[in-house]
């Protein structure tokens, strides 16, 4: 018969525990789980990115419903264990469930420290530990303003930074003088704080709080003991963790710190394990997850009845804070018998601390640049003897052996225990072994077998090059996506070829470059038409065969295969004479639905095909031009008031959005590309989720570029600031047509930019003057022969057929 | 009008389709989207894919396939097939061309 395990905890470390039980021998033992909150597994690391909004809780997920049931474990969601019998071998739950165990594993965990400040129970004070937790601070991030964060350790810095990314005014009290002392010296510490008053996140340190103020229900500020009052709406207590040890203190299990375990995981009862971050092992108690992995791979093992010990753990951290790389390890606190090597480059941020002891590495702190970071962690969990590189240490592996090593030769040099991933503790054999036994070729298989890169995502690069270390050829990262089935050249390869061969209609393309099939398909026909517009804009002559059906007659099909029309509102500014138009069009051809859409324009939707000549011709007698809301085009610019009207405007922002709009309309582009321009920094058009964007402020106007609010949401990058109107306009279309000549067909700017680098834009855009104009002149050029208005000529009698059945056959009852 | 007599119809001449495009045809209940190929074969479909009913006159034509406007479906031109891995297929009408001109076989047209 099968043995029992009973876990209580449902945490990551009993999660792997499992994992690795069942990867060795599914079958020794029927599992019943209990767990406290009501959900599955989780990856408890990345519930700040939850908190920012980078991530939801679906996507951090580790084990689903599905796991549970395949692998035939039962668990109880929302039961709490109340009381372990170790006489009847049973524990009982809150909710009156009872289980036997032959073997029990406690992992329950720990508890956010509260500290009983006056005031700490008011509503608004919470913790930061579980999903509960973020769940609340994202409720008050949408209603509230300002958060304090108490606490600058690993833990209080994401919540903060997390919070301010969801738009809060962050505060952070920090007790000591620097923040993370525990894992920075002060110099790394300071470097970090002023990271975080760049994004605008407060930081107040050698800061004593008094007491948490409140209206009697509700939070409504912190007091310092020096008598320093801060307003704020919540207050994140983020200071530190305790080993939840209650349910162990009661079964009358060995406690101190945490639950007492020796080095095979077992508590002083031979069939009660404890695992995680309730365990204390040799004094010493873990908040990581790389010992809590450790742990729990000898549990699997001593359950399976090996031998395997647990010696403790080095640990080494890294701050999930995007856009700031932070690594720390070991020890690294001034003391005679030790020597540093320092480097520091303040002007890109750079610094870089080893603490020596007998030529060993016995600490190490990196910011700014963390990418050595595994490495030497891994000299100094193996007390390498580093004598011989002395002098080059501090530069990185790289730099070992004279010169500059290739990153591959590095990464192939790594003895086989070097760790690669240090979420998931998976060390550079296990991924090799794992590629090599499973025959894995993908990044998503890896990450599914061996778990490396698949919780925070840094080492995502070290494994890439593993897998082309394994694979060679076979695996490449980096690898060209043919554009489709008819030819294995990438997008930019035909950009580039077709300039490059004078390449000018599709057929040319085609045969010079071998496509494989007849006339190409529905995915390269229409990039090609782009790519031949954009760089032969006086030559070719569009195939309106090329294009999708929304192009080739200047309506958005929609579901029931009627169309909708958008003309153009110019800055999304409209006059009684064309509203007047839009009624009167509505009625005449019995228009279903009109709808003012996000782009400051108005729809009519559910318009017969036939009709739509029709239609276009009384528009335009009211002015009305095509929208292109179908296009890879120039949709809309959308614009706020300005100073014509508003207090607070600082330009002409709509006149602005007006004269692009009419200077960029009827442009062709690899995917639709949308403008905004705001009149002030309050930003009331959106300016910063757009393709490119404008902000006007006092001095001038400030140049966005690269956001997207669609499949992905991303604010925008800064191109630059200008002073002027008309430098606005030359910086904004040059940046526009660099796009269309470099971007792959449907590659939103965003992709686009990501892909060049934005420094690479700034550069052309912003540094060389004579790229600019150049990129402008050409955009104009090609203006010449796009600025048609496309419904004009279909009321002139263009693509007739289009509109038109080709027969009506009449057909007699079938008898 | 064309009244029908016998099975084959004319419709029209090849020069009405555009090169790699298609035109409709109202036929009572039913829409017919005739197809011009690159090389000037003449097909007939129901216009009407077999996902949703998407207008598949209105597709982009390439290699004997027209590929759908709503979800980007491939359907056969000769057997109203769908092509890969989805399923299905719309009615194909028999098509002959006389000359330049475009016939359909309206025999299973009601």
């Amino acid at each position: 018969m099968k043995q029992k395990l009973v876990v209580v905890g449902n945490g990551m470390a009993p999660g792997r525990m499992l994992e690795d039980l069942f990867e060795r021998d599914a079958e020794a033992y029927e599992v019943t789980i209990f767990n406290a909150e009501p959900r599955v597994n989780y990856n408890r690391l990345m519930l700040s990115p939850v908190l920012s909004g980078e991530k939801t809780y679906e996507d951090i997920i580790t084990h689903d419903d599905d796991w549970y049931a395949a692998n035939g474990v039962i668990l109880h969601k929302s039961s709490r264990i109340s009381a372990i019998d170790r006489e009847a071998k049973t524990v009982t739950s809150e909710n009156g469930i009872t289980a036997s165990y032959d073997k029990l594993v406690i992992a329950t965990g720990s508890d956010p420290i509260m500290i009983p400040f006056p005031g700490h129970d008011l509503d608004g004070v919470i913790t930061y530990r579980d999903l509960d937790d973020v769940e609340t601070m994202l409720e008050a991030s949408r209603t509230k303003k300002r958060a304090v964060v108490i606490g600058g350790g690993l833990l209080g810095l994401e919540a903060a930074a997390s919070l301010k990314m969801q738009g809060m005014e962050v505060t952070v009290i920090h007790l000591a003088n620097t923040l993370m002392e525990k894992q920075l010296d002060e110099s790394a510490g300071h470097l970090l704080a002023d990271a975080f008053k760049d994004r605008g996140v407060e930081v107040l340190t050698q800061a004593n709080t008094g007491k948490i103020l409140g209206d009697g229900k509700i939070v409504t500020g912190v007091e310092l003991e020096d008598g320093t009052q801060i307003k704020t709406d919540i207050v994140c207590m983020a200071v530190g963790i305790r080993p939840n040890i209650g349910l162990a203190q009661q079964t009358e299990l060995a406690v101190n710190r945490g639950v007492l375990v020796g080095d095979d995981m077992r508590t002083n009862d031979p069939d009660i394990f404890a695992l995680g971050e309730c365990v204390e092992h040799n004094g010493q108690c873990y908040g990581l997850v790389a010992p809590l992995y450790e742990m729990a791979s000898v549990i699997a093992d001593q359950l399976l009845d090996g031998d395997a010990v647990y010696g403790g753990s080095v640990t080494a951290t890294k701050l999930k804070v995007t856009g700031v790389d932070l690594y720390s390890a070991g020890d690294f606190a001034d003391d005679e018998d030790r020597e540093e090597i320092v480097l520091r480059d303040a002007m890109s941020g750079v610094y870089k601390r080893l603490v020596l002891k007998d030529n060993r590495i016995i600490g190490a702190v990196l910011y700014g640049e963390t990418s050595d970071g595994p490495w030497f962690f891994d000299l100094l969990k193996k007390q390498t003897d580093i004598s011989e590189m002395r002098e080059t240490l501090i530069f990185g592996q790289a730099y070992q052996g004279g010169e500059p090593l290739d990153p591959m030769a590095a990464v192939a040099a790594l003895p086989d225990d070097a760790e690669i991933c240090g979420c998931n503790g998976v060390c550079k054999s296990k991924i090799t072994g794992a590629i090599a036994s499973k025959g894995l070729t993908t990044l998503d298989d890896v990450r599914a077998h061996t778990k490396a890169s698949s919780s925070c995502g840094t080492c995502t690069g070290l494994v890439e090059q593993l897998m082309v270390l394994s694979l060679g050829d076979a695996y490449n990262p980096n690898a060209v996506t043919p554009m489709c089935g008819c030819t294995d050249l990438g997008h930019s390869d035909v950009r580039r070829l077709i300039k490059a061969k004078d390449l000018k209609t599709i057929p040319a393309v085609q045969q010079t470059l071998e496509w494989k099939t007849g006339t190409g398909c529905a995915k390269c026909r229409p990039a090609l038409n782009y790519y031949l517009i954009c760089d032969w804009p006086d030559e070719y002559s569009d195939d309106y065969q090329s294009r999708f059906i929304n192009e080739r007659v200047h309506a958005n099909i929609q579901k029931d295969g009627t169309y909708s029309i958008i003309p153009r509102m110019w800055g999304g500014q409209t006059s009684s004479t064309e509203l007047r138009a839009i009624a009167d069009a509505v009625d005449k051809y019995n228009i279903p639905t009109v709808k003012v859409t996000g782009g400051q324009r108005i729809d009519m939707l559910g318009i017969k095909k036939e009709d739509l000549p029709a239609v276009w011709a009384d528009l335009g007698k009211a002015g009305f031009v095509s929208g292109h809301a179908y296009a890879k085009g120039l949709r809309t610019v959308k614009t706020c008031v300005g100073n014509d009207w508003c207090r607070f405007g600082t330009q002409d922002s709509t006149g602005l959005g007006v004269r692009l709009e009419k200077f960029m309309w009827g442009s062709w582009t690899p995917a639709k590309v949308k403008l905004a321009v705001s009149g002030c920094p309050r930003n009331c058009a959106e300016a910063t989720c757009k393709d490119v964007g404008v902000i006007c402020v006092d001095s001038g106007f400030e140049l966005h570029f690269a956001g997207a609010a669609g499949l992905d949401i991303k604010g925008t990058e800064i191109l630059g600031h200008v002073k002027t109107e008309d430098e606005a306009l030359e910086h904004i279309v040059a940046v526009v047509q660099m796009y269309r000549e470099q971007g792959h067909y449907l590659e939103r700017i965003y992709k686009w930019a990501k892909r060049i680098g934005y420094d690479e834009v700034r550069r052309q855009i912003m540094d060389d003057a004579e790229m600019r104009k150049a990129y402008f002149d050409r955009f104009v050029f090609s203006q010449k022969f796009a600025q048609v208005d496309p419904w004009d000529e279909r009321v002139s009698g263009k693509d007739k057929h289009e509109f038109s059945p080709m027969a009506t056959l009449r057909l007699e009852a079938a008898e | 009008m064309n009244a029908m007599t016998g099975t084959w119809v004319k419709v029209g001449t090849l020069q009405d389709i555009p090169k790699q495009g298609s035109r409709c045809i109202n036929a009572g209940e039913m829409t017919i989207a005739v197809f011009r190929t690159m090389d000037d074969q003449v097909f007939a479909l129901e216009d009407k894919c077999p996902h949703k009913h998407g207008p598949l006159s209105q597709g982009i034509v390439h290699d004997g396939c027209v590929t759908c406007p709503l979800h980007n479906w491939v359907i056969s031109l000769a057997t109203g097939e769908a092509q890969g891995a989805d399923e299905g297929a719309t009615i194909s009408i028999p098509t002959r061309l006389d000359g330049d001109e475009v016939l359909l076989d309206a025999s299973g047209l009601r």
